[in-house]
């Protein structure tokens, strides 16, 4: 927030931009990553029915998005699923990172394995178990089967931040606290709670991203009646491509987007209080 | 002193070692320290006066001993219920508080009225001079001003005794001088025992009513800055507090033969101070307290450094096998030059025997 900036000279062992290729290789990964993302904003307005053909300007296709149940019923469904999958996985991730404190070190080894080690597993697999394992124990397939399923795979991913965030604090403050004559309810409240804060909110913004985009445990969980909206939009790609879905597509684009500057902003916020 | 303020008896502290083994942190310490004391911990780096402030405050517990506060055990009790507050060396501000707040944090937990607490946060920044940066986050100031609201936040619960460790040894030299005068004040001020830690002597000597030195996990003396600096009760006190010559002696029918043949007569020791019959033992005699004489050296040697340090001169005499330092006033009419043979002797009732 300094109005002046100071330069400070940088040095590096390496430095990677005199390699030869390093330039081309940059531009070439931007252009992959970007220009998927250029081209779907830039179909959802057009007039054509056929997406990749661009006849002219046009809303239409935001209007029949806002106008069509299906869709509004799924982002529905993926909201609400989203929400409640986030509060709950984020507060199970939470407590699980503060229980492991008080584990001794070879446990606390094997709780963090055993709850990370999910995010190498294929997604695919978890579907499938967690399909198996709904029909087994006669859970019915819809809203609270896909509540559960986003909870239990949000979990590692809500952890790691609170994680990290966890490992970064200094005991210090914690014994001061102790010493001022705070009991551990309101240290927690008080100190670890604040401290961790930050950790939380990119653990719940990271869990909510996941459940949000989830395309494989929702298309195997989720039956007739909760259709999320990467499962709707699956379905329109199968029966007819218009450009209908690049302009739900855009829609949400610029929802994360917005997502993504609020927490920058939130953080600058924090920070210069 | 008759009843003990804080009352430490026979604790004994130790650590397990990732080896396996364990460290001895103390080792059955006794201590007694009265009301309205500014007592000090002195000793080298590890010797276990943290681990003694952390068993006051209740941030660890003793394996074995008893700690009274007003005769009456504190040491079954946690931290949180302690009349006892600290400063910590690395000052452990809550990062994400005010500096109002933070001093407000012990007040709030002693669920204070909202007005009584507005106040004594008020009075506490006041005695550390920190008015007006009560709105400042911790990272927006100097670490002095750090150490001054970590102070602020202890004073403020008004303890019985406020533990400071190694406050002062993250700020430079000259702040370290005006916080040092600051804590005298305050501690008269408001007449709290402050048992204050520190491995500096001179830091010890400036502060303390009374110290207690520490070695390996033991207290090895106890008493007023005097004492310890005159009558050292070993070669590790009297090396640690000020500069020391321990000088190896004989012990001979005429006094001591120093290194080099010279002799120190009886009568010139300190008084005080026990002397074995026959065999060696060890004198210690401060660099100030020599003298150049011309008849009956102590010293005898040849002078191979002098250093000349303003109010004083340095000498480094070669006596025998050993280096001898004395400092002699520099307004002093000869000062040996580095070759010359010279002759010293310590003053009357400077050397003392100490055992090693
Ligand atoms: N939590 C701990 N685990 C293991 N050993 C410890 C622990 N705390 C202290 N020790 C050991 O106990 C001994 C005394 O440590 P202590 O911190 O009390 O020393 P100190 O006198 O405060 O030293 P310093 O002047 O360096 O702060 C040291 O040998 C130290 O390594
Ligand atoms: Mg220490």
């Amino acid at each position: 927030m300094s109005p002046v900036t100071t330069s400070r000279p940088r040095r590096r062992l390496v430095n990677l931009s005199n390699f030869p290729l390093f330039r081309g290789t940059s531009i070439a990964v931007l252009v992959g990553m970007y220009l998927p993302l250029l081209l779907v904003v830039f179909y959802s307005f057009n007039q054509n029915r056929l997406a990749q053909i661009w006849t002219g300007f046009s809303f239409k296709w935001y209007d029949f998005v806002f106008h069509n149940d299906d869709i509004l019923r799924a982002l529905k469904n993926s909201l609400i699923v989203a929400v409640v999958a986030t509060i709950l996985s984020t507060l199970l991730a939470l407590g699980a990172a503060l229980g492991m404190l008080r584990m001794a070190r070879s446990g606390r080894v094997f709780a963090w394995g055993l709850l990370g080690a999910p995010l190498l597993i294929p997604e695919i697999v978890l579907a499938v178990g967690t399909l198996g394992f709904f029909l087994t124990i006669k859970v019915p397939l819809g809203h609270v089967a896909l509540i559960l399923a986003h909870t239990a795979f949000c979990i590692p991913f809500a952890l790691l931040p609170i994680r990290a965030r966890l490992a970064g604090l200094d005991a210090a403050p914690f014994e001061a606290a102790t010493d001022l004559g705070a009991n551990e309810w309101q240290i927690l409240r008080r100190i670890t709670l604040p401290l961790l804060a930050p950790g939380i909110l990119a653990g719940a913004l990271l869990a909510f991203a996941i459940s949000l985009d989830d395309f494989i445990t929702s298309f195997f969980i989720a039956g007739p009646g909760a259709t999320t909206l990467p499962v709707y939009i699956f379905g329109m790609i199968r029966s007819n491509v218009t450009p209908a879905v690049n302009a739900l597509s855009t829609l949400l684009l610029i929802f994360s987007a917005t997502m993504l500057l609020a927490v920058y902003l939130l953080n600058r916020i924090r920070r210069s209080d | 002193m008759t009843d003990a303020h804080l009352d430490i008896r026979q604790v004994t502290k130790t650590f397990p070692t990732p080896e396996g083994g364990v460290v001895v942190a103390l080792d059955r310490v006794d201590l007694a320290i009265a009301e309205g004391e500014f007592f000090v911990m002195l000793g080298p780096s590890g010797c276990g006066k943290t681990s003694l402030l952390r068993c006051i405050a209740g941030l660890e517990y003793p394996d074995s001993g008893e700690i009274l506060l007003d005769g009456s055990r504190i040491d079954d009790i946690p931290a949180y219920a302690r009349p006892v507050n600290t400063v910590f060396q690395s000052y452990a501000l809550f990062p994400h508080m005010s500096v109002a707040q933070n001093v407000a944090f012990g007040l709030e937990m002693e669920r204070l009225p909202k007005n009584e607490i507005k106040s004594r946060v008020a009075a506490a920044l006041e005695q550390v001079k920190l008015t007006g940066l009560d709105r400042r986050k911790p990272t927006q100031l100097s670490g002095g001003q750090q150490q001054r609201v970590a102070l602020a936040r202890a004073l403020a619960k008004q303890p019985k005794v406020l533990l400071l460790d190694e406050p002062l040894s993250a700020l430079d030299l000259k702040l370290r001088r005006g916080m040092q005068v600051e804590l005298k004040r305050l501690q008269r001020e408001t007449g709290i025992t402050f048992v204050f830690v520190t491995h500096d002597q001179e830091e010890a000597m400036t502060m303390g009513d009374r110290i207690a030195v520490f070695n390996e996990g033991k207290i090895v003396q106890v008493g007023s800055p005097q004492e310890i600096y005159r009558r050292p009760v070993n070669g590790f006190v009297a090396d640690f507090i000020g500069e020391t010559n321990l000088i190896k002696v004989t012990v001979g029918s005429g006094g001591f033969i120093f290194p080099g043949g010279g002799v120190l007569a009886r009568e010139l020791l300190a008084e005080d101070c026990e002397v074995p019959a026959a065999g060696e033992c060890l004198l210690a005699v401060r660099p100030e307290d020599f003298e150049l004489v011309d008849t009956d050296a102590a010293v005898v040697g040849e002078v191979v450094d002098v250093i000349f340090t303003g109010g004083l001169i340095r000498l480094h005499v070669r006596a025998g096998d050993q280096e001898i330092v004395a400092a002699l006033p520099s307004h002093g009419a000869v000062v040996p030059a580095v070759g010359d043979q010279t002759r010293l002797r310590p003053i009357t009732k400077a050397a003392r025997t100490v055992g090693s």
